[in-house]
């Protein structure tokens, strides 16, 4: 899976993009969240943020979105454009 | 960095569209600067069964505040790619609720700086309601939903802009206007 962060979620992270396999305890994007966070430190938003937004293949996705090897991954803060 | 244009295919006609698109629709993710006069005529151009165009532009708004105030102007930082998908499932939800002929949206990107305009959407229809409907109902959702983040300078520094409630509020009504239905 590609993975991408954005906005102020890259800065906190000191991370854009990433390549990950799709682990097997990994099914959705709830899964995702909380393989994330056991990276420790600063990944640990993952879980305690409440606001943080996923998108997977370029489409808003919520926590039961199933996830698949050659998908793309977004999480990023809520969207301020306009 | 290169325009991109998301606009439906070459050979679509009236009756061959992209799902949910208009052949004269035309979305627009660019750094480069845009002309509201020619937007406009755009929207209009070889139909007249338009009687009506409605529209909305964006600027940079610089700060009343004197301490930490926006100063200068901001970054816009946007997903490549996601940004035009998500303008096009705006523009298709907006044909679906109201028969508008054509609709054009532009969102700039990159660093703007106060008084710079941002954003520009126009709808043209046969008559001034849906117009103004669809106008406001992409602006809407646009706000909550299409993946843009703005990064302001200050005199403190740079700092993220924080999402409204009012806008998802904004989004919500539309939804309930539908509900209703």
């Amino acid at each position: 899976m590609r993975l991408l962060y954005f906005a102020s979620l890259r800065e906190q992270l000191d991370c854009s993009a990433e390549e990950l396999a799709l682990p097997p305890t990994v099914g959705k994007v709830a899964d995702l969240r909380a393989h994330l966070a056991q990276r420790g430190g600063v990944w640990g938003v993952f879980v305690t943020s409440a606001s943080l937004r996923c998108a997977v293949n370029q489409t808003l996705a919520g926590n039961n979105t199933p996830l698949a090897e050659q998908d793309e991954v977004a999480f990023f803060p809520p969207v301020t454009g306009g | 960095m290169k325009l991109r244009f998301f606009r439906p295919s070459p050979g679509a006609k009236r009756g061959e569209m992209e799902p949910g698109m208009a052949a004269a629709d035309s979305i627009r993710v660019s750094e480069v600067d845009f002309d509201v006069s020619a937007e406009l005529a755009a929207l209009h151009r070889d139909n007249p069964q338009v009687g009506a165009v409605a529209s909305f532009v964006g600027y940079v708004r610089g700060s009343l505040r004197g301490d930490e105030g926006r100063v200068g102007g901001m970054t816009l930082e946007h997903y490549p790619g996601m940004t035009e998908k998500s303008l096009a499932e705006i523009v298709s939800s907006a044909h679906e609720r109201w028969h508008v002929d054509a609709i054009r949206v532009i969102h700039r990107v990159g660093w703007l700086a106060v008084g710079a305009q941002i954003v520009f959407v126009g709808v043209a229809s046969a008559h001034r309601h849906e117009a103004f409907a669809a106008c406001a109902f992409i602006m809407d959702y646009l706000k909550t939903a299409a993946p843009f983040w703005k990064k302001e300078r200050t005199e403190a520094g740079e700092r993220w802009v924080k999402a409204r409630e009012s806008d998802t509020a904004a989004l919500q009504r539309w939804q309930d206007m539908k509900d209703r239905q």
